[in-house]
């Protein structure tokens, strides 16, 4: 009976997998200026949100530990497939952006990318995980200004970004960074990313690795009394988690034209900071990674909504003021969640596509429950 | 030897500053066990309040440095409506892990909440100068601001000393520090305590914040966050909850700041910061001054 159970949650979600790879691909096959000034770009930037979203939950949702520098990771990933590519690129091994050849190249970059941010997790994680806590997150903080600092201080990097860099006319041109057609036509690449990512993050979580980090997480002394290696699994969740930051940042690198490291500093007036990532996370429910995926899509509709509605406009000139900040309703956001839920929406709970029929009932038994523990 | 002696003069000056700040992190984090993210952004309210009353103290013809007395009264509002609103909700609920993450989004709170406001606005303010002369010794060029900066820290910091060594009110904050539940028994009004230690601490940072802008004149709503990284690290340096470790802490940093800057690059000088934090965190967590505490289980 529960074998049967399982075969029939792993068939629903492989036919919603193939049906969100059908419609990516007839999405990409269709002319229309909206989808592809709009909707495309949109479903990039989603895509590497829900990565870094995920990724970062895996240290901080299910290992405990807040790390502050997960855009570092990122930072590193972008510039290695950026150069990556550029590399093939004067190399001759594709003239276009199109063809059997770029498509490796493409593959290569991106799990470069990966693999280069993963060594530099391991670098950081090594030193950085003997402490926890309130000191972790500073030491990653550090880590990930001394990266983006560093990044800067490379003469082919340039402070300026690749885009004015000396080692580089334009991303756009000749590397990876796509066009709004390339967007279009490769997007099915940011989407089976996603996926493949997130699977493998599943997997993470609910092998015996993904057992042992939450016993690190809810009890470090016993789980080392019980002859687990403590440091030894939070390098490795780490280096995991930057593995993914850097695929991230290899498709922020695809779907822009330049590359600046401002956009990867802790704090500055755009999304991208790590402090809006561990917003997502804390949304979403630290230790769900389907939270952390729902939450990525919204907050990035919500923020779509505040950069391009025209509701915002109308506010009158104080509140029009504040949402041209929005990460000042983000944080405020943030704090709410926290004081009422404080792991987060969904908690530590995952759902899955089979269970939404049962949603009414899970909510109405969640309130009967709330309602005896009052007059209890 | 010019050179040197400037830069050491520099550092001094720089050090006190971020002293002064990493004071107020430093309490905070001895009593609840907190970084409190947000200290660096009393520093830019201070800066602000700073920018708004000098004028009028200045037209009322007090001397100018009068308005500090109203940016420690505004800082320490702001400190105590930070840990009344946000904090101590998140405290009785959360972990410490929701306490740091609430901390980091009242930073961006504050931050986020200045740039919105159309009086402060998102532009860099120049405020009036005060303390603007300068000797001139052998080469070596001491402003008058550098002297005043170092003498007034240096006593701030003994008498805060002493108020934590003599009087009640700090026996009962090393009391909650030590051992909250004993205080509890001893009949220490802990909530109390905790928010009269916010409310010194955000009263540094408006006291650091006139030291600040009389040595860089310019006001802006990002001032905090770099600032506060600073005499945060500082504070780790030294011995986070140690009080003459924070002032060690600044003053190492002031200097090793100002050395990058005068032999280095000034672009690489943030590096040399961490550089310090990661290596002093990796070999001595406690910092140089801190006690080693081992968890209990």
């Amino acid at each position: 009976m529960k074998t049967n159970k399982t075969a029939i949650r792993y068939a629903i979600n492989t036919i919603a997998l193939v049906i969100l790879m059908i419609i990516t691909f007839v999405i990409g096959g269709v002319d229309n200026n909206t989808i592809k000034l709009k909707i495309v770009p949109s479903v990039w930037q989603c895509c590497y949100l829900i990565i870094m979203a995920a990724s970062l939950n895996l240290v901080l949702g299910f290992l405990g530990q807040l790390s502050l520098g997960h855009c570092g990771f990122m930072a590193v990933g972008a510039y290695t497939a950026a150069l990556v590519s550029l590399a093939f690129q004067r190399a001759g091994v594709y003239d276009e952006k199109k063809g059997a050849a770029f498509m490796l190249v493409m593959i290569v970059s991106i799990l470069a990318a990966g693999i280069l941010s993963a060594v530099l997790g391991l670098l950081v994680g090594i030193p950085a995980l003997r402490l926890k806590g309130d000191y972790l997150a500073i030491i990653t903080l550090g880590f990930g200004m001394i990266i983006v600092n560093l990044i800067n201080n490379i003469p082919f990097c340039g402070q300026q970004g690749l885009s004015q860099g000396t080692a580089s006319s334009a991303l756009y041109a000749n590397g990876l960074g796509f066009s709004n057609d390339e967007k279009k036509g490769y997007m099915y690449v940011a989407v089976l990313a996603v996926i493949l990512c997130m699977a493998l993050m599943f997997m993470f979580v609910r092998s015996k690795f993904g057992r042992i980090i939450c016993a690190i997480r809810d009890n470090e002394i016993a789980a080392s009394a019980s002859g687990i290696d403590v440091s030894y699994y939070k390098v490795l969740t780490f280096v995991f988690s930057a593995f993914f930051a850097g695929i991230a940042g290899a498709l922020y690198s695809c779907c822009n034209a330049a590359l600046a490291t401002t956009s990867f500093a802790f704090t500055n007036g755009s999304i991208l900071n790590s402090v809006f990532i561990v917003v997502m996370v804390v949304v979403g429910g630290m230790g769900s990674l389907t939270g952390s995926i729902v939450a990525a899509i919204g907050m990035f509709l919500l923020n779509y909504a505040i950069k391009n509605g025209t509701w915002v406009a109308a506010l009158p000139g104080f509140l029009q003021n504040v949402f041209t900040y929005p990460m000042l309703v983000y944080s405020i956001a943030l704090i709410i969640v926290i004081m009422f839920r404080p792991h987060g929406i969904l908690g530590t709970s995952e759902f899955a596509l089979c269970d939404i029929p049962k949603w009414p009932r899970m909510v109405a038994s969640h309130f009967h429950k709330s309602d005896k523990e009052a007059e209890g | 030897m010019s050179t040197f002696i400037q830069f050491i003069i520099t550092g001094l000056r720089l050090g006190s500053v971020y002293a002064l700040i990493a004071l107020g992190y430093t309490m905070v984090y001895g009593i609840i066990k907190l970084i409190n993210f947000a200290h660096g952004d009393f520093i830019m309210v201070g800066g602000y309040t700073l920018y708004f009353v000098i004028p009028i103290m200045m037209a009322l013809g007090l001397p100018g440095w009068t308005a500090v007395i109203f940016a420690i009264v505004v800082c320490a509002c702001v400190g105590m409506l930070v840990e009344l609103l946000a904090y101590r909700p998140v405290r009785k609920r959360g972990t410490n892990l929701t306490a740091l993450i609430t901390a980091i989004a009242m930073s961006f709170v504050l931050e986020n909440l200045a740039q919105a406001i159309p009086a402060i606005g998102p532009d860099p303010r120049i405020p009036y100068i005060l303390f603007s002369k300068t000797f001139s010794i052998g080469g070596v060029s001491i402003s008058e601001a550098t002297i005043i900066t170092v003498v007034v820290s240096a006593m701030i910091m003994i008498v805060l000393y002493l108020f934590t060594q003599k009087t009640r009110i700090g026996r009962a904050m090393r009391c909650v520090a030590e051992d909250k539940e004993a205080a509890i028994v001893m009949g220490i009004n802990v909530n109390r305590i905790i928010i009269t230690t916010f409310a010194i601490g955000a009263g540094l940072a408006a006291v650091a914040s006139l030291m600040y802008i009389s040595q860089y004149p310019k006001v802006i709503t990002t001032m905090g966050a770099t600032l506060g990284i600073y005499a945060f690290v500082a504070a780790v340096l030294g011995g986070i909850g140690s009080l003459p470790g924070a002032v060690l802490g600044g003053l190492i940093i002031g200097i090793v700041q100002s050395g990058a800057n005068t032999y280095i690059s000034s672009s690489m000088s943030d590096t040399f910061v961490y550089l310090i934090l990661i290596i002093v965190l990796l070999i001595k967590p406690a910092g140089i001054l801190g006690k080693n505490v081992g968890e209990k289980v």
